[in-house]
């Protein structure tokens, strides 16, 4: 750790000006590059090479640098964010891996929740565990939940277990006791054998992972740990080394699913933390904009090619949440997947991109997605042998976008396979004419995000007329406008550069580290005492944690409790500030849920008493400083390049659209709809009567007429 | 203007986005575990005429057509001419709501510019209604604890106090339930929000336009599917333990042109405890059971329902009437598929799964410190449910679920989270290995669980358990799956149903039945048996004695897992 190389030469603590740093994203098609020097951004997009993913990165750093005219070791710092966990639990490629668990208990991670998540479908079929039951080794042991050991653990046991995993050639071990949250001396007694043992095993233990109490959760995000463990050790280690020869000299840090970077120490010890660092990435980025533009509440609305992401994002904090599911076997239904209990950045996430694939069904109700195109075929306009019509081919009938001039004009689309993929599959089964039945399909993706956005708010209590959405990724541009619309939502903004977002959202993010630990107390039974010590053992886990990437700044800390009333089974988090926890009190928590509770459900429930449930401490580093955007009003139209038929989708209307290149637009220069934006790798779609004005940081700002 | 093509395609996803917003909001408020851990609870949105057009997908078949049926009542008892805005509809009518005393229904009008335009409505299983509590040992609805029936819980925005005041002064957790009645008629004020920027949105003044086009595809995809099936009809039977009594569920099944009938004559008359079907409940699972079958993909509302036409004679174990006691008439209604299918599967082999355990395996504990033992601080009171289930039948292409839910769909409470809610120790909890009814396709293995209170504490144990004597059959040559257990464990036997004491120090001990298998074993994948055997699902003797795996091949099998190899 060198914590000189991102600061400045003034020694100031603004950490990060003059440095050079890099953002590097690993996604499921494209490997995105942004190396920023002094505010200005060079940019790299190759393809992402499955079998040695260090090779697209020193591919796409050579061309930035290249770019920009420097070598790799005047880079400052590089952050990285992967698909690589994700799609390791998603393949199923970890390693050989072993679970310990409490006797009695060998089948929580295989029984799941008992139910289906699917009810009419007859023929279902759960996901298998990621470690099979003959993988699955129980020891005597039992600790109650207030923590008390009500079966000791014997030394001799264990042993005699850890010579039955030996024997079966397990790399990776998880051990996931019960209510070891509240106490792990058991998991840590086995960790020491393992040590003695199998010392060249990998452990991973629950009560360091996710000590948080539900068990199905916590085992799985440790068997989910353990699995992906000597893969990512793996690919981390020979990343450093690629980067090294490469004469990269600065440290790599990564991106976590909580938005935050940490060590690559941390990350090949916690590599779970991995998974869905991109999405979050991007998140962090909308927030960077909300920042910028002082806007209170965003609704970001990420859509590639086969998903769509759709998260809330308050106070410039993008929401986060304790569990979120990863890999889902049965179009992305809820339930399909696995629980990984991790703090998370909070989103929703659909199959609905522009390779969503549209059919119609026997109720003659047309469908949509999630079964995706992909790149290869892709949908029917690429002329690749893809038959079927994708939302792309709808765009694209509709007026959208220009065929000559797709993803920086690198691939040629063909309407006229578009319009028969749509005429084959959707107009003559619903005898609808073209134009019809590409709206039908348009209107129906749009109207499933604009569903799932809407469902995300109410499970978060909250109303989304009054937020503005940020969009990107590659298909948000063309969709974003009609689903602000459908949501109510009167604001929308495309920052510059959005087909990269992740990657420049690396570079917003802070050091941080969320500690929680799942301690149930009643207020009626509150412990001063014990919630003062709880949160200095968090808060020194947490700041420790920072400590090891940034030895120099400030580290601000930031302290919740999750409460609810007892008897009820969601809580919500309370912030709290340094006095309230330094100084907890059970009237002030009671007075801060109270007030919490009644925003979000109307009124408080009285005489019942309220109960703490997890315990939170958050340390970061603090946010870059960013510089205020003055908005400007709309001045002169902005020049035109052009006009096209682009069909209105809330008239069904063919209408003459002006189209407009964005660089050639001028802070304050506006365009009304119908309109198009048009540039490299996206277009920009300005509803009828909308209005999209320029901005001075080049965000196109539209007010979107409901 | 008549609304285009376009814009009914949208409305009708919108509309089914509106219930699963209203289940959300539910969930978020709800206080009983029933309801917020394991999903019993639904949401439907309806027409002026009360005729249900869009239902949440949540834990709950049970509901569905007790929901689709339960908004005319509302509107034919409160009257069209009582019906204002800001007023809102309760019940636990068994008969008229879903079943029993434990389901509360609520109704709320939805008024769009001062004119009445459609129906919000809701229910969730709530732990305590007072009476004897949840167990089967009533012998009339009156024990069973207190009725509601349809009435305003408030009129034009104001809250009954009266009935508040009755509600609390009767229940075990007064507070608890309060708070569950205001988080249902949270539920439906946001399912009435969103309607009403709907048809803001798209210019409504009514639901007639939409309403007509939902039920006529719907009806349309549900006829043609009938219309595809043969022509036949065939009957079926199951007998299942009962209180103490076997119960026998007949069903005869025709399908016709454009719908199917299922008729119940012959099952078995009313029990005098408290396992009574209330009929609108059991014709929830026949449905269910046939939509499964024949149009899964299609949504539930009044047109898909309409076609399967369900009867059966007043008095029989599925048509209970007034006053006989229904508190678990869960347990009846859970296996009604079961019955169905044995219909079916003459009619359509090849379609349904064998039998499985049918029933959820509940039980209640209530506990308290034992008078003799020693006094401690951390003695105390307790009142647990708990929601688990056996395996699910062989189906004819893959294995039965382990420890699944079928035909119900609800979650199971984590049991980290359950010894948080009372003195209760769960020692055990896991799969049950040669359970599974042996058959080319495997049952469900079922599952152990070993219930005791923490030290100083004894219990009463209300049981809900069936297929001790009546385990899962196999089909087409599978074998049954393994019955129900259930003892203490210093050996005293225990009953399967009904309330009974478990001492200071004394543990029950549950073993839940496997599903049957499908198909001859003799014909099973050599493969699979090995797989199982490496997994531990069967054991080397079943491995030998059921699909005649050799002994060397045993060995190697336990050799190969023991050394890691992969199955």
């Amino acid at each position: 750790m060198i914590p000189g190389t991102f600061r400045n030469s003034e020694g100031t603590d603004n950490l990060l000006s003059g440095s050079i740093r890099l953002g590097v994203d690993i996604g499921g098609t494209f490997t995105d590059i942004v190396l920023e020097r002094d505010g200005e951004q060079f940019l790299a997009k190759v393809l992402t090479t499955y079998a040695a993913p260090e090779d697209a990165i020193v591919d796409g750093m050579h061309l930035a640098c290249g770019k920009a005219g420097i070598r790799p070791g005047e880079i400052g710092q590089i952050i990285h964010g992967t698909t690589l966990a994700t799609n390791a639990l998603i393949e199923r490629r970890g390693a050989k891996t072993a679970l310990i668990t409490t006797e009695g208990f060998r089948d929580v991670i295989e029984m799941r929740t008992e139910s289906r998540f699917e009810q009419y479908d007859l023929n279902l079929n759960l996901p298998e565990p990621l470690a099979p039951r003959q993988m699955r080794f129980t020891v005597r042991e039992r600790v109650s939940a207030r923590g008390d050991v009500l079966v000791a653990l014997d030394r001799g046991e264990i042993e005699a277990t850890i010579d039955r995993v030996a024997e079966a050639g397990i790399e990776s071990v998880a051990v996931g006791f019960i209510h070891s949250y509240v106490n792990d001396a058991h998991e840590v007694m086995v960790r020491e054998v393992l040590a003695e043992r199998m010392p060249d095993a990998m452990v991973s233990l629950s009560s360091e992972v996710s000590p948080q109490m539900r068990e199905y959760e916590r085992f799985n995000t440790v068997l989910a740990n353990a699995y992906i463990k000597p893969l990512m050790n793996s690919y981390l280690s020979r990343l450093e080394d690629r980067l090294s020869a490469e004469g990269v000299r600065c440290e790599i840090f990564l991106m976590h699913s909580g938005g935050g970077i940490i060590s690559l120490e941390n990350a090949a010890e916690f590599p779970v933390r991995l998974v869905e660092s991109g999405p979050a990435g991007g998140a962090v980025y909308a927030a960077h904009v909300a920042a910028r533009q002082g806007i209170g509440k965003v609704l970001s609305f990420d859509m590639g090619g086969t998903t769509a992401k759709i998260c809330l994002i308050k106070d410039q904090t993008p929401r986060t949440s304790r569990v979120f599911e990863v890999a889902r076997t049965y179009r992305f239904k809820k339930g399909s997947g696995m629980p990984i209990s991790i703090p998370v950045i909070d989103m929703v996430e659909i199959g609905a991109g522009g390779g969503s694939l549209a059919r119609v069904d026997a109720m003659r109700q047309i469908r949509v997605g999630p079964e995706s195109a992909g790149s290869e075929p892709g949908p029917a306009c690429y002329g690749r042998g893809g038959e079927r019509p994708g939302v792309t081919d709808a765009d694209l009938v509709l007026g959208r976008i220009d065929p000559d001039n797709f993803a920086g004009g690198s691939i040629k689309l063909r309407p006229g396979l578009s319009e028969a993929a749509l005429a084959t599959h959707v107009g003559n089964a619903l005898d609808m004419a073209l134009d019809e039945a590409a709206l039908c399909v348009s209107e129906v993706v749009d109207e499933s995000m604009a569903n799932a956005a809407r469902v995300h708010a109410v499970e978060n209590g909250e109303d989304l007329s009054e937020y503005t959405m940020i969009a990107f990724g590659g298909a948000a541009p063309l969709h974003a406008g009609r689903v602000a619309g459908k949501l109510g939502i009167e604001r929308l903004i495309v920052p510059p550069a959005a087909s990269v977002g992740s990657a420049i959202g690396f570079l917003r993010a802070p050091f941080s580290f969320e500690a929680n630990r799942s301690i149930y107390m009643r207020l009626s039974d509150f412990d001063a005492t014990r919630g003062k010590e709880l949160f200095a053992e968090l808060e020194k886990d947490a700041t420790g944690f920072v400590r090891t990437c940034d030895a120099v700044s400030e580290i601000i800390s930031e302290f919740k409790v999750y409460m609810r009333y007892s008897g009820q089974g969601w809580e919500i988090p309370i912030q709290l500030s340094h006095v309230q926890a330094r100084e907890p009190d059970a009237a002030t928590y009671l007075k801060r849920f109270e007030e919490d509770y009644t925003r979000l459900f109307g009124r408080p429930v009285a005489g019942l008493d309220v109960e703490i449930t997890v315990w939170s401490v958050r340390a970061s580093t603090p946010v870059e400083a960013v510089e205020p955007v003055s908005l400007m009003p709309a001045g002169e139209k902005a020049r035109e390049s052009g006009r096209r038929g682009i069909v209105d989708p809330a008239s069904g209307r063919l209408q003459d659209a002006v189209t407009v290149a964005r660089s050639t637009m001028s802070p304050g220069e506006h365009v009304v709809g119908p309109g198009a934006v048009t540039e490299g790798e996206t277009t920009i779609i300005v509803p009828v009567g909308s209005k999209a004005i320029c901005q001075p940081d080049g965000c196109i700002d539209i007010q979107v007429k409901g | 203007m008549e609304p285009s093509n376009v814009s009914f395609q949208v409305m009708w996803n919108r509309l089914i986005s509106v219930v699963e917003e209203q289940a959300q909001a539910l969930v978020r408020t709800a206080f009983s575990t029933s309801v917020r851990e394991a999903g019993d609870l639904s949401a439907g949105v309806y027409d002026a005429q009360g005729r249900m057009l869009a239902q949440a997908v949540t834990g709950t078949p049970g509901h569905v057509n007790a929901m689709a049926d339960a908004v005319a009542h509302f509107i034919r008892r409160i009257g069209r001419q009582d019906i204002f805005e800001g007023d809102i509809y309760i019940t636990n009518d068994p008969w008229e709501g879903t079943g029993h005393l434990h389901d509360i229904t609520m109704v709320t009008p939805s008024f769009h510019d001062g004119v009445l335009v459609g129906f919000l409505a809701c229910t969730a299983h709530i732990v305590d209604i007072g009476g004897r509590g949840f167990g089967a040992d009533a012998h009339s609805v009156y024990e069973e604890g207190l009725y509601i029936p349809i009435m305003k819980f408030a009129e034009r925005g104001e809250v009954d106090e009266t009935l508040l005041r009755i509600v609390r002064g009767n229940v075990r957790e007064p507070d608890q339930l309060i708070g569950d009645m205001y988080a249902l008629a949270t539920c439906n004020e946001v399912g009435h929000r969103r309607l009403s920027d709907m048809m803001d949105e798209f210019r409504l003044e009514n639901l007639e336009g939409i309403a007509g086009f939902i039920l006529e595809n719907s009806r349309r995809a549900t006829v043609e599917r009938i219309a595809a099936l043969p022509r036949k009809e065939a009957s079926g039977s199951m007998t299942v333990d009962g209180f103490d009594i076997p119960i026998t569920l007949a069903v005869r099944l025709s399908i016709k042109s454009d719908r199917i009938l299922v008729d119940f004559e012959g099952t078995s008359g009313t029990d005098r405890k408290g396992i009574n079907c209330p009929f609108v409940y059991a014709r929830a699972y026949a449905c269910y059971a046939l939509k499964c079958a024949i149009a899964p993909e299609i949504p539930n509302n009044h047109a898909s329902l309409e076609p399967f036409e369900v009867v059966a004679p007043e008095g029989t174990i599925v048509n209970a009437v007034h006053p006989a006691p229904v508190a678990l008439r869960h347990i009846i209604g859970h296996f009604v598929p079961d019955a169905v299918y044995s219909a079916l599967d003459q009619i359509l082999p090849g379609v349904v799964p064998a039998e499985g355990a049918g029933c959820l395996c509940n039980f209640q504990l209530s506990l308290r410190p034992s008078p003799g033992a020693p006094a401690t601080g951390a003695a105390r009171r307790g009142e647990v449910l708990t929601f688990n289930s056996g395996g699910s039948g062989a189906r004819p292409e893959h294995d039965g679920l382990n420890a699944t839910a079928f035909p119900s769909g609800v979650m199971t409470m984590p049991v980290e989270a359950t010894e948080h809610t009372g003195p209760v120790i769960i020692w055990r909890k896991e799969l049950r290995p040669d359970s599974g009814g042996a058959g080319r396709q495997r049952g469900g293995l079922g599952q152990y669980m070993e219930i005791g209170a923490t030290e100083g504490h004894e219990f009463d144990f209300q049981a809900m358990f069936d297929r001790i004597h009546h385990p899962a059959r196999g089909r087409n040559g599978g074998q049954p799956g393994a019955p129900t257990t259930i003892s203490r464990d210093d050996g005293t036997p225990m009953r399967g149903k009904g309330k009974q004491f478990v001492p200071n120090g004394r543990k029950v001990m549950l073993a839940f039945p496997g599903g049957g298998g499908y198909g001859e074993p003799s014909d099973r994948d050599p493969a699979l048996v090995k797989r199982d055997l490496a997994r531990g699902y069967i054991s080397a003797e079943t491995a030998a004695h059921d699909y005649g795996l050799s002994v060397e091949d045993i060995r190697a099998v336990e050799e190969a897992a023991r050394k890691g190899e992969a199955f």
